[in-house]
């Protein structure tokens, strides 16, 4: 296989505060190919923000310790240099934000923050870049963009905001667009032409995506590969269609469960998750899952998994969860059926003593805190 | 916008009628010297205090009265005269406003330039030795009072009675008459005068730029891999300033119409001074003058900062 444009190998992004230290990002590995798209989901707190914001050095402070390596396209992007990092960012590395009125300064023309963007890594005089913005607002479905280029951003509408942003952040032709939630704080309509946007250029300009969110129904049109995030690792990887056909982890399910479908009777309810998103100061013994888990078992509490591959058909599919695979499938196969959590325990048997083979040996080993 | 501008012209100037009558009430009305005892000299006749009383029309009714004040000041810019110097209050006062203009447009560009850059390097070392010190330092140029501060001043580096003659001391801005001698002669009072406000403006830009250094659109100026300083000086402190600016504004409208303390202590011919004296000498038709071109300056002042505002930040529209 050839490089990927991104690799992300044991990422740790901790920080240390007065409360203790923040394990936002803890151990994370993940790789992104040219021109291909990754969904990072999970909820607030996940760790899925910190660790794109550290991709691109956002993160680095004095109290943020970050371990690991992120590699992208050869260059060792933990090691580089700060004007290393400023040349990759928004050149090489674009990033696109939730709230895209408060992503855009309030006193500028939008014409003169595309403007800088294009300045900062290319040496054009202002007139090139300002045809290079105008090209590009027109690219992303301004219309009139000549126009347009000289009006503040709150002079333009939420969706419109976004193309603005989109605009800016493909001036420099990067390799790489991190999305952070970029559809969030958008209608739905409008929430829709977003992605598609986003996946035409993805097409056209062949960019690589990391398309984060909370939001699983985002990720299924743009996604080729997903990330499940929580409490700061990924606990399930695999193919969008595996994600949403053939989920391993408990969370997933959840996640699944808890958003409306066509598909399914209209008298079904949604499932939420219940409890809180656990505390990354002090995260819970064993899997980080199980306060919230439906199917725990006593060990669980002890034993942190690992991911690994799942043994299905999708071979990049792996999942961090203690149940065995053959339990797992059978919850699946019933929730998904309609049964709620508890008729699913019902009539699934999950062993209370059977671990996965490779979490078999670490019983007593790895235990963090009480 | 220029309908804007209209409409709070008109505002300013019932503001300003409001704010003569008053001031017409306050000395007119309520018992204080009488203008005409004062005119009389010594040991008056009360036939003469009489005469006086009729001659100055103070013998008419309030309204009267208040309807030819208020008439010779918008038409004639005239504001009385003064008994005590036997000279017209308009020229008492236009004579000093240049000296009083030179002392707070100089404070000011002082103050205004310390305090943003003070106010920046504070914000950008958070919690760092210089944040602290700097912090401490404004605390105590704000806590202390300007008089206090200014015979300190006097006493350590005035060139007569200092203990390092450096500056030229009290007074001696009168005997200056070249522009550099002036400028020379006033940068004691400078920078006595800027040294509260430029704390409190270096703690309020730091403060202002700390939560605008935490705004999206920081962190996007970031990822678009610009430089820190372009971000903190471009970004950053664009935000933060513009609420300072308002600020500047209105103090420099307060001061020109006298900064008391510092024109007192440093025996600089102002409006201040001139309040000062009037005060002292019960000269009321000088104290009125100089409130009222107080008044005047302050609410120009504010109309200027609210149009600049506008310019400053494009989502304000009237």
């Amino acid at each position: 296989m050839a490089q990927p444009l991104l690799e992300v190998k044991d990422l740790k992004v901790h920080f240390e505060t007065e409360d203790g230290i923040v394990q936002a990002v803890d151990g994370i590995s993940y790789s992104v190919g040219r021109g291909h798209a990754l969904g990072i989901v999970g909820e607030s707190g996940s760790g899925k923000s910190v660790s794109s914001m550290t991709v691109m050095g956002l993160t680095r402070s004095s109290n943020a310790r970050i371990s690991g390596s992120i590699m992208f396209d050869g260059k060792d992007l933990l090691a580089a240099g700060e004007d290393e990092m400023r040349a990759v960012r928004g050149g090489e590395i674009a990033m696109i934000f939730q709230d895209p009125l408060s992503s855009l300064h309030p006193f500028y023309k939008i014409g003169d923050q595309l403007v800088e963007a294009h300045r900062s890594h290319n040496d054009v005089s202002k007139a090139r870049a300002r045809d290079r913005a105008i090209e590009m607002l027109g690219l992303v479905g301004i219309p009139d963009p000549r126009k347009r280029i000289d009006g503040y951003p709150h002079e333009f509408s939420g969706g419109m905001r976004q193309r603005v942003m989109i605009a800016m952040a493909l001036i420099n032709d990067p390799k790489l667009l991190i999305a952070d939630e970029p559809t969030t704080a958008l209608d739905v309509t409008v929430q829709a032409q977003i992605l598609e946007l986003i996946q035409k250029l993805q097409h056209e300009l062949d960019t690589a995506v990391v398309m984060i969110t909370h939001d699983l129904g985002v990720v299924a049109e743009v996604a080729e590969e997903i990330a499940v995030m929580y409490a700061g690792r990924i606990v399930e990887y695999g193919s969008s269609d595996t994600i949403f056909s053939a989920p391993e982890h408990p969370y997933t399910w959840g996640l699944l469960k808890s958003i409306p479908r066509l598909d399914t009777p209209r008298d079904q309810e949604l499932v939420p998750i219940f409890g809180r998103p656990p505390s990354l100061i002090n995260k819970p013994s064993g899997c980080s899952f199980h306060p919230r888990c439906p199917y725990v078992r006593e060990a669980h509490k002890k034993v942190d998994p690992v991911l690994e591959p799942s043994g299905s058909a999708d071979t990049v599919h792996k999942v961090a969860c203690l149940l065995p695979s053959e339990t797992r499938r059978s919850l699946w196969a019933a929730l998904r059926a309609g049964e709620t959590p508890e008729a699913a325990i019902e009539e699934v048997p999950i062993p209370e003593k059977t671990l996965s083979p490779s979490a078999e040996g670490q019983t007593g080993g790895e235990v963090p805190g009480p | 916008m220029a309908s804007y501008i209209a409409r709070r012209l008109l505002w300013t100037i019932l503001l300003l009628l409001v704010i003569t009558a008053v001031t017409f009430l306050i000395f007119y009305v309520l018992p204080t010297a009488d203008p005409a005892a004062q005119r009389a000299g010594r040991d008056p006749s009360p036939d003469l205090i009489n005469a006086i009383r009729h001659q100055l029309g103070l013998d008419k009714s309030l309204p009267a009265q208040y309807w030819d004040y208020t008439k010779q000041l918008f038409l004639h810019f005239d504001f009385g005269e003064s008994f005590i110097n036997n000279t017209s209050v308009k020229s008492l006062i236009f004579d000093r406003l240049p000296n009083t203009i030179f002392l707070v447009v100089g404070a000011a560009i002082i103050w205004f330039v310390s305090g943003v850059t003070i106010g920046i390097v504070s914000a950008t070392r958070r919690g760092s030795f210089w944040d602290r010190m700097l912090m401490g330092g404004a605390l105590i140029a704000i806590s202390a009072p300007v008089y206090w501060m200014g015979l300190v001043a006097l006493y350590l580096f005035s060139n007569d009675i200092g203990v390092w003659h450096i500056f030229p001391g009290a007074g001696a801005y009168q005997d200056a008459h070249s522009f550099p001698q002036k400028c020379w002669t006033m940068v004691m009072p400078w920078c006595v005068l800027a040294a509260a406000f430029a704390a409190i403006y270096a703690r309020l830009l730091r403060s202002n730029l700390l939560e605008t250094m935490s705004e999206d659109y920081i962190r996007t100026a970031r990822a678009k891999g610009l430089p820190e300083r372009r971000v903190i000086l471009r970004h950053g402190v664009r935000s933060a300033i513009t609420p300072v600016i308002t600020v500047l504004g209105l103090d420099i409208g307060i001061l020109m119409g006298g900064a008391i303390l510092t024109e007192t202590v440093f025996n600089i011919d102002g409006v201040g001074r001139l309040s000062y004296d009037a005060i002292q000498r019960g000269d009321l038709a000088t104290i009125q003058g100089t409130t009222i071109v107080l008044a005047f300056f302050v609410a120009i002042m504010s109309l200027v900062v609210d149009i600049l505002y506008a310019f400053l930040d494009p989502r304000v529209r009237y």
